[in-house]
């Protein structure tokens, strides 16, 4: 069991709202999340599904136009909420810290690499250059850089990309944070990088014993590093629950469909189209009642239309939205 | 760096034979000199005797390497119309257009950087469109208009600062004023349209997410690279400054390089317009190079490669 000190994200129907020309862009509807102290949490979802607004939403860093609404967003028992912009930021890369995407510009390119990471651990812990000079080297090597002190001094265009997302990394670590959240942090790098950098990441929230939300459209690469799961589907949940359960049983079409597209070597002719359900996903802009998934979905049915919000439990920390009860939905059993 | 420097100097080295060439050139085809020099009345051969005189009757060639010649060596050549040599007759001038072009820069950066960063920060504010304002204010006002107006308020109404001449910083700070104000917004534009677009990379994103302050995100990490871009149009403001300020040196009686110009010019005084045409052109060059050298030490990629 996780006692509520271990807690320590805790996010409580998050709505996103952009306003675009032709209306309301519902980017991210009710989600619930929580994060815990030495736990990795994965959101999954294709393109578009809102993983990235919802991070940068716990972040306070969504673009100018963007609303949010949440009943709650609680870090480490404080509300965000009621944080104003400068209290807010005193905890951003302190407590909290982000990864992104793209290492390649996200770093600034006319700083050298050692400003960059020091200048968080003078603004947070009041350090000075060489005690701030310090930790970035200790985290440089620790996110295995040779020659930290080298490096320190070169600038982000002169070291290659997985480089540079290890220094991002390094860079969320500076503060010792209690959450770190990783939005895609290894899409823009090689294949062969690719697992490097996650397996570093799993060591260092070990090591470092912090909550972890790792964000990804790549289902296949969560299976091992991820204790729990939530799948979203146009601004939605689908379907949260435990590794284990989400790759053992498999409730939500949607997330039967992600899981089919996994490619397994050796057996990847048996399943559907490799890589993506077929079908679009719907726009995002004005309300839609409903199950957002039911044009893509073999199962759907004209309860589909206004239903399929709901949450469902499967069992213990394992809920899906879908108005198909679990038997249905697994194939097992025929009720009618 | 070494390796930058060294080409970037070869380049204007090259630029200025180019420029002090087709200069030398342009004077030499635009008029017959020597007829313009004898007088509405001379005689062919009163003209010809004059051509003789200056060397005007030789090969281009041979005239713009004996000229190129001397200058290297200093000697510009004399006046036509004061018979003072042209090097001191320049040298005399020179120091108030620089003074007067160097003010106005520092005036207009000091407005227009500050007002910029502000304006895109605040884009789409009444802050971001009073700062158009102000903009499109400077560039609408004809500079001499503005000269007379402010020689009218602060000199005549109020009597704060003298209106002519260039004995004391005061004489300089209404000149500075008008011609600061041409040039502002030009360079304010440039900083709000650089800031924009960097204000929506991803390192600022960064920038933010590591919780530093405001300052930090906009100055240090926004403005640095907002920047490169103003550095490059003030060196070409600052040039123009150098060579364009006839007309407010005219206004405020300051005697400096571009009345000297325009006097010259009235009068078909050729070493001293030739001159003055290599000054300013050599100003350009070096002001350009010195943007190179500034925008490669604060943009590492110019400077690394
Ligand atoms: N600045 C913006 N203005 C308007 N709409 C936006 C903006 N940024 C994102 N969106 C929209 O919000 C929705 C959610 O986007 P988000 O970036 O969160 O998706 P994502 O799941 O992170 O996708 P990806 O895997 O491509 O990163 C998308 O429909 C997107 O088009
Ligand atoms: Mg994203």
């Amino acid at each position: 069991m996780t006692s509520e000190r271990d807690t320590i994200l805790r996010v409580r129907d998050l709505s996103v709202d952009i306003p675009v020309p032709s209306g309301t862009l519902h980017a991210v509807r009710n989600v619930d999340l929580s994060a815990i102290r030495g736990r990795t949490l994965a959101i999954v979802g294709e393109s578009g599904c809102g993983k990235t607004m919802t991070a940068l939403a716990v972040m306070r860093l969504l673009p100018g136009r963007a609303r949010l609404r949440a009943r709650e967003i609680g870090l480490e028992g404080t509300d965000l909420r009621s944080l104003s912009d400068k209290a807010f930021s005193a905890i951003r890369g302190n407590r909290m810290a982000m990864i992104f995407q793209d290492p390649m510009t996200s770093l600034n390119p006319v700083y050298p690499i050692g400003d960059q990471l020091e200048e968080i651990h003078i603004r947070h812990r009041g350090s000075g250059r060489r005690e701030a000079r310090e930790r970035a080297e200790y985290l440089l090597a620790r996110v295995g850089i040779v020659n930290p002190g080298t490096r320190l001094r070169q600038f982000p265009h002169q070291l290659s990309g997985g480089l540079r997302q290890r220094i991002m990394i390094a860079m969320a670590l500076m503060c010792d944070p209690a959450l770190i959240v990783a939005d895609e942090p290894t899409t823009a790098l090689d294949v062969t990088v690719q697992a490097q950098v996650l397996h570093l990441l799993k060591d260092l929230q070990a090591e470092f014993d912090m909550a972890l939300i790792l964000i990804t459209h790549d289902l296949g690469i969560v299976a091992r590093i991820a204790d729990r799961i939530a799948v979203m589907y146009a601004g939605r949940i689908v379907e949260t629950g435990s590794s284990r359960q989400i790759f053992a049983a498999p409730t939500h079409p949607y997330t039967q469909g992600l899981i089919d597209c996994i490619p397994y070597p050796g057996k990847t002719e048996r399943r559907t189209a490799l890589g993506s359900i077929p079908g679009i996903v719907p726009s995002l802009v004005g309300d839609a009642p409903g199950c957002m998934f039911r044009n893509r979905c073999a199962m759907a049915e004209e309860r589909c239309r206004d239903g399929g919000n709901v949450e469902r439990s499967v069992e213990d920390g394992h809920s899906y939205r879908c108005v198909h009860p679990v038997e249905r939905l697994r194939g097992t059993m025929v009720p009618s | 760096m070494g390796r930058f420097f060294v080409q970037r100097l070869g380049v204007a080295v090259l630029v200025a034979i180019t420029v002090s060439i087709i200069g030398f050139a342009l004077l030499r085809v635009s008029g017959d000199l020597a007829a313009d020099l004898a007088g509405e009345d001379a005689t062919p051969a009163e003209i010809a005797e004059i051509a003789a005189l200056y060397g005007l009757d030789r090969p281009l060639h041979e005239q713009y390497l004996t000229w190129a010649a001397d200058a290297l060596g200093g000697d510009l050549g004399q006046s036509l119309f004061t018979n003072e040599p042209v090097m001191d007759l320049i040298l005399e001038r020179v120091g108030v257009t620089i003074l007067l072009s160097v003010y106005s820069l520092v005036l207009a950066l000091g407005i227009a950087i500050p007002l910029g960063v502000l304006a895109a920060i605040r884009a789409n504010t009444s802050i971001d469109r009073a700062a158009l304002g102000v903009a499109v204010f400077g560039q609408a006002i004809p500079n001499f208009w503005f000269g007379l107006i402010l020689i009218y308020l602060f000199g005549v109404l109020l009597r704060w600062l003298p209106i002519s001449g260039s004995s004391s910083f005061a004489h300089f700070i209404l000149p500075t004023v008008a011609l600061g104000t041409a040039v502002m917004p030009a360079l304010m534009r440039l900083t709000r349209t650089g800031m924009l677009e960097v204000l929506e990379a991803d390192f600022i994103r960064t920038a933010r997410a590591k919780g530093l302050r405001p300052g930090a995100v906009f100055f240090k990490h926004a403005l640095r690279n907002a920047v490169l871009p103003v550095v490059s149009l003030s060196a070409v403001s600052l040039g123009f400054l150098l060579g364009g300020s006839v007309i407010v040196e005219t206004v405020f009686a300051l005697n400096g390089i571009g009345l000297l110009a325009y006097e010259s010019i009235l009068r078909s005084d050729f070493p001293v317009v030739q001159s003055i045409l290599v000054f300013v052109s050599l100003a350009y060059i070096v002001l350009t190079l010195a943007s190179d050298l500034i925008n490669a030490r604060l943009d590492p990629r110019i400077r690394l490669g």
